[in-house]
């Protein structure tokens, strides 16, 4: 069936579609049109969940941390100062191998205050142990939402997952979206089955302490459960495209990198305005490519490394900053590089901080830029003397 | 019914589970080698009245026919039971180590 | 000799070969309210002492299916193991949670009042030791007025803590609750009825009991349980209940004990000149002037 729909919309829809038995949620812009939406599937009887109205989003995940340790299929979403207050519980639903889902708006930190999009909030929390999803247009976002329980409750993962919509842009923004099937949907994931739970007839001791000797075991098992991921991934999204017909591609999604000479590393929204500068550039002779990151955990080291290993030069393109340093997906791209080796001249471009414009001339400028040897990190934009050089 | 007690060991890569979930009430290790004081029931003054068992914080009081029975693994020497034993059934003597 | 009390709980133990100090005040609390709610209790407790004592892999000492909550997400995973369970489709057990004074009105206050303002099926019960103990002994929410702790350090400028206890039942029972409670460990029998009355109730249920600490009062090990009478008898705490809407007493102390005794008996009163412990017989006094004209009266004991 198709239907108009926001990002938040369809990512509502998606998860109507994975049935969770507990909602737990604390409004916050722009996050709150997911969980309007699934209240009033609540009350029309579409859905058959627990609606929590939780007092903040600490709560949020708290609750829906209990909730999974219950066996129950849970989900949240947060956006920004949410995501940052319920931080703590990140890390014990990764922890604790609870495979919760949570959709993030992606929005500005404070401060100063801002309600636009960028993706400082999401980044930041790169080491909580989640798996993170950046999603590029509606439809991507409710089959994410759809394909997020099946990866995060995979045996070999158990971990929670992130699914990240830019704020406005693409939780706000209305696009023609097909909605599957519901019995298709039943057929793609099945019901949560786990032994990570409470149990009555073999009690359980959860959620415990473990000291340095086998505390270490525990973390190693924890990360190897969100590398993991990497193969369910690609597993689920076979599956995904057999029965509903649309095809993903992993951990990244490459656009014209063939023969690509320069190459603009980015993710979320801003992808489609990349493409079609990178098509632009094309018809001019420029050997444009765009490789769009769509999990930056687990990251997709090999992914990037193959397809920039004969590139001439490449910019990340990302909408955050970790000060002092450079932006996080630009750290990440090159570490992935570096460890295999491949030595291609690499600059930060940050932009979109706070919901700021990125136009097609300014992607236009990146690509001359690399062509032209540009290295460092650069803010689009920022007038000033130096141009953030 | 309690958790008793299990053979110590190391629990090795495999052995650690993959979440932190684990069987309830598995205990590896007394609290015994806590106490510098015991608790010893004079069971010919002991009535049963079972004060003691409900006031324990560890527990480790039970009643075997009619009289008071102290888990000694378990038991950290508080004393607590000694002073609510009405019937003076409860002494508290030396751990001799 | 038959005590109808021990006769009307669980002969097995659900909280065993944990690690808090010997003559834990909490440890009890925990312990029988276990037995009131047996094996289909599901047990949550932030991290603080009873977590720290009984949760330490591959040493597991609640018998029963417990989990450890984030210091602030008591009230809230326990609202969330109680939403999950019964989507899906559990009827007969029990989420009941066990937190200190410090998570409970000072970190998890929040927590716990969207969960009463939610009425979540959930009985929540706070051992109230008087300060964060599990870290050492520093000052909360509920730790009374002249105490010494570690960051109400008892000198010549200033005598320990210098603000009054929270009253967290008439907080929890501000939210018109279905029940709240107040209770004492020195008075163990009164504490299970009091949960085994929250036990047939529906609704969120609060239950608060004063759980002495031997290591941050001051006091021996074993005098734990008539420290915690002695509280009760001297006024400075009371045992009442809070049901549709009135408070009730549940127990009137003829005389008040000595009120000097108690605190001096304990290291962390020792310090109050006649001062300070005027003022804390005056405020028991206001707080009692409260009680007999709002509270009915029915005793309990």
């Amino acid at each position: 069936m198709k239907k108009f729909l926001s990002g938040n919309e369809a990512f509502a829809e998606g998860i109507r579609l994975a049935r969770p038995q507990v909602i737990s949620a604390y409004p916050i812009t722009p996050q709150t049109i997911v969980v309007e939406r699934l209240s009033e599937m609540v009350e029309d009887g579409s859905l058959t969940a627990e609606y929590v109205h939780v007092e903040s989003e600490h709560s949020a995940l708290s609750c829906a941390i209990g909730a999974s340790a219950a066996g129950a299929r849970a989900f949240t979403a947060t956006s920004s100062q949410g995501l940052l207050y319920m931080a703590e519980c990140l890390y014990y639903a990764a922890g604790g191998r609870f495979p919760i889902v949570m959709m993030n708006a992606d929005r500005s930190t404070a401060l100063p205050w801002n309600i636009y999009g960028d993706q400082r909030d999401s980044l930041s929390q790169l080491d909580s142990g989640w798996i993170q999803a950046y999603a590029e247009n509606a439809q991507e976002a409710l089959d994410l939402a759809l394909m997020s329980y099946r990866i995060a409750e995979d045996k070999r993962v158990s971990t929670p997952y992130m699914a990240n919509l830019d704020g406005f842009v693409l939780t706000h923004t209305y696009e023609t979206v097909d909605i599957p099937d519901r019995s298709q949907a039943d057929s793609f994931l099945p019901p949560y089955e786990t032994d990570n739970r409470i149990d009555f007839d073999n009690p359980r001791n959860m959620a415990f302490s473990a000291g340095p000797d086998t505390n270490y075991i525990f973390k190693y098992k924890e990360h190897e459960g969100v590398l993991a991921a990497r193969e369910v991934i690609g597993e689920t999204e076979a599956a995904f495209a057999e029965i509903f017909g649309r095809r993903y591609t992993g951990l990244t999604e490459n656009y014209r990198t063939d023969d690509a000479e320069y190459v603009i590393v980015t993710l979320g929204s801003i992808a489609g305005l990349c493409r079609e500068t990178a098509d632009k550039l094309r018809e001019k002779g420029v050997r444009a490519g765009v490789v769009r990151i769509r999990y930056m955990r687990p990251f997709p080291n090999e992914e990037i490394a193959d397809v920039l290993r004969n590139a001439k030069a490449y910019a990340v393109l990302e909408k955050d900053i970790s000060f002092g340093n450079e932006g996080t997906v630009f750290t990440n791209v090159n570490s992935a590089l570096k460890k295999a080796g491949v030595d291609v001249k690499g600059s930060n471009y940050i932009g979109g901080l706070g919901g700021r414009n990125i136009s097609a001339a300014d992607i236009e400028k990146i690509y001359t830029d690399i062509a032209n040897g540009a290295d460092g990190v650069r803010f689009i934009g920022i007038g000033g003397e130096d141009n953030g050089k | 019914m309690r958790p008793y007690l299990r053979e110590k060991k190391d629990f090795s890569f495999a052995e650690v589970p993959e979440n932190t979930s684990f069987e309830a009430g598995y205990l590896v290790s007394a609290n015994s080698g806590w106490r510098s004081v015991r608790p010893v029931i004079d069971s010919g003054k002991c009535v049963g009245c079972e004060q003691c068992y409900l006031y324990c914080p560890d527990g480790v009081i039970s009643i075997k026919d009619g009289k008071a029975v102290i888990d000694y693994d378990f038991c950290k020497g508080c004393g607590i039971c000694a002073k609510i034993c009405k019937p003076g059934a409860i002494g508290m003597e030396a751990e001799r180590k | 000799m038959a005590n109808k009390v021990a006769d009307s709980i669980s002969r097995e133990e659900f909280f065993y070969g944990h690690k808090a100090c010997a003559g834990c005040g909490g440890s009890l609390a925990v312990r029988a309210a276990l037995k009131v709610l047996g094996q289909n209790a599901v047990s949550v407790l932030p991290a603080g002492c009873m977590s720290a004592v009984g949760f330490n892999f591959p040493q597991l000492c609640f018998s029963n299916n417990s989990i450890i909550s984030t210091f602030a997400g008591t009230a809230s995973m326990l609202t969330g193991v109680e939403a999950g369970l019964r989507a899906r489709g559990y009827k007969d057990f029990t989420a009941v949670g066990f937190a200190g004074d410090g998570g409970t009105a000072d970190i998890g206050i929040q927590a716990l009042s969207g969960a009463i303002d939610r009425n979540d099926n959930i009985i929540y019960i706070c051992y109230d030791n008087e300060a964060y103990m599990n870290t050492g002994i520093q000052k909360s929410g509920l730790t009374p007025f002249g105490a010494r702790t570690t960051t109400t350090p008892a000198g010549a400028n200033i005598h320990g803590n210098i603000r009054p206890k929270k009253n967290m039942f008439e907080i929890a029972a501000a939210h018109d609750i279905p029940y709240a409670a107040t209770a004492s460990v020195g008075y163990i029998a009164d504490f299970i009825a009091k949960v085994q009355k929250a036990a047939q109730i529906k609704g969120t249920k609060y239950i608060h009991v004063i759980a002495p600490c031997p290591t941050g009062w001051g006091v021996a090990p074993d005098e734990t349980v008539d420290i915690a009478r002695e509280v009760v008898d001297c006024g400075l705490w009371y045992l009442a209940e809070y049901e549709n809407g009135g408070f009730t007493l549940d127990h009137k102390p003829k005389e008040f004990t000595d009120v000097a005794a108690y605190l001096k008996k304990q290291g962390r009163f020792r310090h109050l000149s006649d001062e300070d412990i005027q003022v804390i017989i005056e405020s028991r006094d206001r707080k009692w002037e409260h009680i007999n004209k709002t509270f009915s009266y029915k005793n309990s004991l």
